[in-house]
């Protein structure tokens, strides 16, 4: 069955002009979206897909224009109408949602008037007509207490509510287009799954076509009907999501499923494109892949490659399909599968000794408030959290944002001071050494970021960056012998030892977190707290950056403690996984016990959240409703209850006391009994 | 003994201009090796404004520099001991002693070769005329002034300008060779590239504005010599004389009233943002005291108890330049205070965000003591506020000090400046005929400098912080 | 809300404790009373008993600080530092070195002053904004440019020339108005009105390009994106959107000012000859009269203090966020 073309864009081109040469964000970018169907435009930062979204609408910011191309809406070229006539579809015909939800509303208007001031300008509605159809919009995105939420500011909403009400506005005018960019990349995995169960069943129950961008194949294939792959400026691959699942043909699209941690497997290194995306201010004379290709021919960098059917409305644009016969390449290629086996673990490590124990460690921010700034209350960040790290294994901290785990890792290390508790570290408490005592302990201890880009001086050279340890901590024996230490550091992440003179600008997110490695190993640590060290970068950069971490581990025998709130990272990466909730560890327990046989409903719903690279994936539906509550006043009883689908009477009251669920797998929860 | 017919003398201002001129080269030189702090600076040579601007300016400061040596020149030996004048002269002074010495009796006009005011004259023949006498330097070479003036300053002006085009087309020429040079192009291709704004840096903007200064400069100097360019005042000096020595203590101002409070600034501001609590509460009770008291009164104040101070120690103060050079560095001091408290409150606002950043954190976890983390990684990253406040603050200032010297308050009555300048010849607004050429003087000079201050700040701001946004300077 | 205007308000009398202080210390340490007779008497040969008098009639003869001659409370309270700084905080101005009485003379002299300052404050700021919305609004066209550059090119004339420039023009080429002068009742508007004119011109440079830069600032914000996305215009989005969120950084710099309205302008105040607070605080300077100048140093201090509380205020009415934290 044929679908009536709703939007057909063909060659379209957009520069941004700067300093430099002209960036060509958007390069020539054709495809269709049928009417009622969700069409996917996925691919790494930086790729040009928000471009491509922005010139649709017409939207872009001052620097960019649209250099070529048309973009025909029901067969009308919206890039020949004239401004005022642009303006009736926006908002009208194709409505858009962005990335980030807590700044893309007015700060200072409620949300009913931002909503209203949609409604108003593309319908005759007027007085309460308006109001009537704001809340409606409102209950329409399942925004609870709708009537009293129209009166509220954005601020005193949480992201995913603000969300809830960019949808609304977005559908004042049942758009036959909506087009939404990364809509849940600033969200938290549970809230993530309810604002994309909501697109999903607000597309399918109004029969209006979607045009997703993302970078997250999962969300693909939970989401989409259509599928394709946009890499430096350019798509390289389209087909429908199911064949492109089943054999994605090109090889960087390959390259893309075998860098993900959850395909991989945990014993196996991951595929990693080597280099980076090429800077779009170049010309192009073949592939724009063809450089970071493993099965690049000797025609690719100097011929650009046509398209080629791989399948049934599946297209690659790829030389490796010019004459063969396409299918039998992409069989071939799914059968190679990913990366080489890893050393399995020896079984002797599990019973050593904890390298270190938190024992019950607390971090509370007092609030004040008054007249004369009396502490009125505090924000419980960490509350209570106990955890063993044992050397040479890898401790996962996951949980959703405000939830503390951050706090976790800097509150050990003393960066921000904890108010209770105690961390044992060779037998001391860590907490409780004097100024001198301390700094000769940090080299124990060691701490690597989540911001590549913050976490270097750019100011500062990279070999004055890695000496500073060294010098600080008194490591090394004179300058001769810190340099060759230097040397040998960026030799063992990868880097060549000739880039100690220069300064971190001239670096990409990857090599900066190399280099953040380097320093944190200049000291000869034996725990890492790794804070979501691969979260701001992309998928075939992380999977880098995981296989460099994984491999030090193995070589030097270090601890990690993992803070992540990706779950299939913490599955990758961990040995054991604790899971904490508004400040507290709810469940904690070897992988296995914690990702395969979750036992607190928390835990259980978290995972059922996570968006899976697969079509077909059977997921048990566990929705979490709600937002997590501050942890300035959380629940009485069990933190959790008030969003827990099998919350007892008893929940409300106490919080429950730990259980040992097994020998390994420990348990917040009345519902978990024993079962020996 | 000392042969040289001449003694230096470095006053207070004099050592810190140079002070100043020898960080700038250092600062320029340090700079030079490190790409990070090389790129904003090539971003402002590759705008036009700011490359146009930065002619001018360069102008301003040569003559400010010159202006900036002092000397005595030698007297006749006196005993067989060398003795020197008391009055102090610049090499300014030293190029422009044909202006300084050709007094006449008072006003005359632009050019003029009469004096603006009747005067009793005895004729030979013993009868008493009113008239508008002679001028004793201006045009006195013309026989026949009513015939002969007009052609001769129109030929002299005329030729002035010649010879300025002819120079500068010869550095435009040089220039292209440059450009030439370098791009491995010829010159007629580089002269076409200039002309056609297709060079990296903006030469033609810098050439149009060199243009704009031969234009004015040539028939001026030319015309110099022999004419009062732009009149003279009421004590008979020369008003071109008094516009060029305003510039050096106009440029002082700007740049030594940020200059002398700007440790102070660094320091607190950073403080204040890196340890919070307590520390930060002491810093901003500081700084909102300081600035509660609006700025002209702060300085009204102050300046009239130094009066008072220099006026009961007299006997500190040699000489009367001297004086006058104590009172224009405190009154730098009292401006740094006022200005102050800006810029210390953005510092506070930056050390506040980069306090929190991982390479911050990270220096901690290696035990780094807050004295070197706040030298090594805040101050090298917030320097570039410190810039743009410099070079922003600096318009500012030189309008300040004409309205401070207008209200009494700003630099000593003796010392030129645009200030003294605008006031004295604010009292001849009301006379019929209107002397007008001191505030025509002021007025060009000063729209050229804060001006060409302001499109350079503008483009500073811009290639090293384009958000930074400011309110206007105090006063 | 209300506990924490009340903090900003007891912050705000130990501001005013520092500058008493402070002022106390500048006048009374850096240089003696008897070197302030000294000078204010002019003459190389004063004789000490002169100066004995001049202290008398000024009342600066008591110690600073504390008075070991008297007994009980008077021992502090019957010095210098009692008599002409604390008595400030109850508006006791006392008397000028000229024997006139400060709290009167500022009580009919601030009237004059506020009759020029607030129509120049009202009328500016609305021209100031209204020429940035206007740049704001054909941003990046020839008319912003050529906007921006009569805004620099504005910026960098000294105040006093667009005061001897407008009078040059209004009063004596075109005879508008009077050069200088003034009178009560509705007799003012002719002398106020070059005076309020040169006010907001000379100002358009400066102000219309910062609050342009602001304009500038909120246009690129998301929720401007937003906001064209629903396909409003972009007159609305400026209006409705833009200018709403912008107020906030404008008025942290405007609000703070109202106070200091009565301060009145010093310089224009002295060219046109208006009897406000301006051009008596010119003429205390002029005539070194100390008393004067620590009086108006203390007002502008409790004026600024005011203008902070009401910015802390006006945020109440523009910020959602401070509303309802």
């Amino acid at each position: 069955m044929s679908k009536k073309i709703l939007l057909s864009v063909r060659d379209l081109r957009t520069q941004i002009r700067g300093d430099g040469p002209p960036v060509r964000a958007v390069d020539g970018v054709s495809f269709d979206i049928a009417a009622g169907e969700t069409f996917a435009l996925v691919g790494e930062s930086g790729c040009g897909k928000s471009m491509t979204a922005l010139s649709i609408m017409r939207l872009l910011p001052d620097a960019a224009a649209i250099s070529g191309g048309t973009v025909e809406l029901d067969g009308e070229n919206l890039m020949a109408l004239p401004e005022t006539q642009m303006r009736d579809v926006r908002g009208r015909r194709v409505a858009m949602i962005f990335q980030e939800p807590g700044l893309s509303l007015n700060p200072v208007m409620t949300i009913g008037a931002q909503i209203a001031e949609s409604v108003r300008r593309h319908t005759a509605l007027t007085g309460a007509a308006v109001d009537a159809r704001v809340i409606e919009l409102l209950e329409a995105v399942r925004m609870p207490d709708a009537s009293r939420r129209v009166g509220e500011y954005p601020f005193q909403l949480s992201g995913g509510m603000k969300q809830r009400v960019m949808i609304a506005m977005a559908l004042a005018c049942d758009p036959a287009l909506l087009i939404a960019d990364e809509p849940t990349t600033a969200l938290d995995v549970t809230v993530q799954a309810q604002v994309l169960e909501l697109l999903r069943d607000l597309q399918r129950s109004r029969g209006m076509a979607m045009l997703l961008i993302t970078h997250d194949l999962g969300v693909v294939a939970q989401m989409a009907q259509q599928v394709a792959v946009m890499y430096a400026g350019e798509i390289i691959e389209t087909g429908p999501v199911q064949t492109f699942f089943d054999g994605p043909a090109h090889p960087y699209s390959r390259k893309l499923f075998d860098s993900l941690p959850e395909r991989a497997g945990r014993n196996r290194l991951l595929a990693a494109i080597p280099g980076a995306v090429p800077p779009l201010s170049r010309r192009f004379e073949g592939c724009r892949f063809a450089e970071r290709c493993d099965r690049v021919l000797p025609h690719c960098a100097g011929t650009v490659p046509a398209w080629h059917a791989v399948g049934e409305k599946h297209d690659a644009r790829c030389h490796l399909y010019a004459d063969a016969d396409g299918t039998s390449v992409v069989k071939s290629a799914t059968a190679s599968g990913s990366g080489a086996q890893i050393a399995v673990r020896r079984a002797e490590d599990e019973c050593s000794a904890a390298l270190l124990q938190v024992k019950n460690l607390q971090v509370h921010f007092p609030i004040r408030k008054g007249l004369l700034q009396r502490v009125s209350g505090h924000v419980y960040a960490v509350d209570g959290v106990t955890l063993d790290i044992f050397p040479g294994r890898t401790l996962g901290l996951v949980g959703e944002s405000g939830c503390g785990k951050t706090t976790v890792g800097k509150g050990l290390l003393r960066l921000v001071a904890p108010t209770g508790g105690q961390v044992l570290l060779g037998g001391g408490d860590f907490l409780a050494l004097g100024r001198d005592a301390l700094r000769r302990r940090r080299r124990d201890v060691q701490i690597i970021f989540q911001d590549p880009y913050a976490s270097l001086n750019p100011r500062v050279r990279i070999g004055d960056a890695l000496e500073e340890g060294l010098l600080a901590l008194d490591v090394g024996s004179g300058a001769a012998d810190r340099q060759q230490r230097i040397d040998a550091l960026l030799t063992e992440v990868g880097l060549s030892p000739e880039v100690k003179g220069r300064y971190p600008h001239e670096f990409s997110g990857g090599q900066r977190q190399r280099i953040a490695i380097a320093r944190a190993l200049s000291v000869e640590p034996r725990l890492i707290v790794c804070d979501e060290p691969t979260s701001a970068l992309d998928v075939s950069v992380q999977a880098q950056i995981l296989n460099l971490l994984k491999r030090l581990q193995r070589e030097k025998g270090l601890a990690y403690l993992f803070i992540s709130h990706n779950m299939s990272v913490i599955d990758y990466m961990a040995d054991e996984v604790a899971v904490m909730y508004l400040g507290r560890i709810v469940e904690q327990g070897s992988v296995d016990d914690v990702l395969r046989a979750p036992q607190h409903p928390y835990t259980r719903s978290l995972l059922a959240a996570v968006p899976v690279a697969d079509p077909q994936a059977v997921r048990p539906v566990l929705r979490l409703a709600g937002d997590l509550p501050s942890p300035v006043n959380p629940p009485a009883g069990c933190h959790f209850h008030p969003r827990c689908g099998v919350a007892v009477a008893a929940c409300a009251t106490n919080y429950p006391v730990e259980q040992r669920f097994s020998a390994t797998h420990l348990v917040c929860c009345h519902l978990c009994k024993k079962t020996d | 003994m000392n042969l040289l017919p001449f003694r230096f003398e470095l006053l207070w201002t004099d050592a810190l201009v140079w002070v100043l001129v020898a960080a700038v080269i250092g600062y320029a030189v340090y700079a030079r090796a490190r790409p990070h702090l090389r790129a904003p600076w090539s971003r402002v040579s590759r705008s036009a404004s700011g490359m146009a601007a930065a002619v001018i300016l360069a102008a301003f400061v040569l003559a400010g520099l010159l202006d900036s040596i002092h000397y005595r020149p030698a007297l006749p030996p006196q005993d067989g001991k060398a003795a020197y004048a008391t009055e102090l002269r610049s090499l300014l002074d030293l190029t422009l002693q044909p202006l300084r010495d050709k007094r006449e009796k008072t006003y005359s006009a632009p050019l003029a070769t009469h004096l603006y005011a009747k005067e009793t004259v005895l004729l030979p023949d013993g009868r008493e005329v009113r008239e508008f006498p002679r001028l004793r330097h201006g045009g006195a070479h013309l026989k026949n002034p009513a015939a002969d003036w007009a052609g001769d300053v129109a030929l002299r002006g005329f030729r002035g300008l010649a010879v300025a085009l002819l120079i500068w087309f010869s550095v435009a020429l040089a220039l292209s060779a440059a450009v030439a040079q370098r791009s491995g192009n010829g010159i007629e291709q580089s002269w076409g590239d200039i002309w056609r704004g297709r060079t990296a840096i903006p030469w033609r903007a810098a050439l149009c504005a060199l243009a704009a200064l031969a234009v004015f400069a040539g028939p001026v100097i030319a015309l110099a010599p022999l004419y009062h360019v732009f009149g003279t005042d009421k004590v008979g000096q020369d008003v071109l004389y008094q516009a060029l020595k305003s510039i050096r203590t106009g440029m002082v101002i700007g740049t030594l009233a940020t200059l002398v409070m700007l440790p102070f600034a660094l320091l607190l501001g950073v403080m204040a943002g890196y340890f919070k609590g307590r520390v930060d509460d002491m810093i901003q009770y500081l700084y909102t005291t300081l600035s509660s008291i609006p700025g002209v009164l702060l300085i009204a104040a102050s300046v009239l108890m130094m009066q008072v101070y220099i006026e009961n120690n007299a006997s500190l103060f040699p000489s009367s330049e001297i004086r006058a050079d104590v009172r224009l560095i405190a009154l730098c001091v009292i401006l740094g205070v006022t200005s102050w408290t800006g810029l210390c409150r953005l510092l506070r606002g930056e050390t506040l965000k980069l306090r929190e950043l991982e390479y911050i954190q990270a220096a901690h976890a290696f035990g780094v003591s807050h004295w070197r983390i706040m030298m090594r990684h805040v101050m090298p990253n917030v320097m570039h506020i410190v810039m743009i406040a410099l070079v922003m603050d600096f318009s500012g200032l030189v309008l300040a000090e004409a309205v401070l010297s207008y209200v009494g308050v700003g630099v000593d009555p003796s010392m030129i400046s645009f200030g003294t300048m605008i006031n004295s010849a604010r009292l001849e607004m009301a006379r019929e005929p209107m002397v007008w050429w001191s505030l025509a003087a002021a007025f060009v000079f000063m729209l050229a400098l804060v001006l060409a201050a302001n499109l350079f700040a503008d483009a500073v701001r811009d290639a090293f912080d384009p958000r930074l946004v400011r309110a206007g300077a105090v006063a | 809300m209300t506990g924490y205007l009340i903090r900003r308000l007891i912050y705000g009398v130990f501001v005013l404790i520092g500058v008493n202080v402070l002022t106390f210390a500048l006048f009374f340490f850096v240089n003696t009373p008897d070197d302030m007779a000294r000078a204010q008497l002019g003459a190389k040969r004063v004789t000490p008993e002169a100066v004995e008098k001049w202290k008398q009639e000024r009342g600066y003869h008591k110690p600073l600080f504390l008075n070991e001659k008297l007994s009980g409370i008077q021992r502090v309270t019957d010095t210098v530092f009692f008599d002409k700084s604390v008595r400030l905080f109850a508006f006791e101005f006392g008397s000028s070195d000229q024997g006139r009485n400060i709290g009167y003379d500022i009580s009919t002299r601030m009237w004059p002053s506020l009759a020029v300052q607030l129509p120049a404050f009202l009328i500016g700021l609305l021209v100031y904004i209204s020429f940035a919305l206007l740049m704001a609004f054909f941003r990046a066209t020839a008319l912003d440019f050529w906007g921006v550059v009569l805004c620099v090119l504005m910026m960098s004339v000294s105040a006093l020339f667009y005061i001897i420039g407008g009078q040059f023009l209004f009063g004596k080429l075109w005879n508008l108005v009077p050069i200088s002068g003034y009178n009560g009742g509705f007799d003012a508007i002719k002398f106020l009105a070059l005076p309020v004119l040169i006010g907001v011109v000379s100002g358009i440079g400066g102000n219309a390009r910062w609050y342009r830069t602001i304009f500038l600032e909120e246009i690129s914000k998301d929720y401007v994106r937003t906001a064209r996305a629903k396909g409003l215009s972009e007159a609305r989005v400026l209006f409705r959107h833009v200018l709403q969120n912008a107020m906030i950084p404008i008025l942290t710099g405007v609000v703070v000012v109202i106070p200091l309205l009565f301060m009145g302008a010093l310089i224009t105040e002295s060219f046109f000859g208006i009897p406000g607070l301006g051009s008596y605080t010119i003429d205390a300077i002029s005539q070194q009269d100390f008393a004067i100048v620590r009086v108006m140093v203390f007002l502008g201090s409790v004026l600024y203090v005011i203008g902070l509380i009401m910015t802390d205020l006006s945020y109440t009415l523009v910020d959602p966020r401070v509303r309802f934290s």
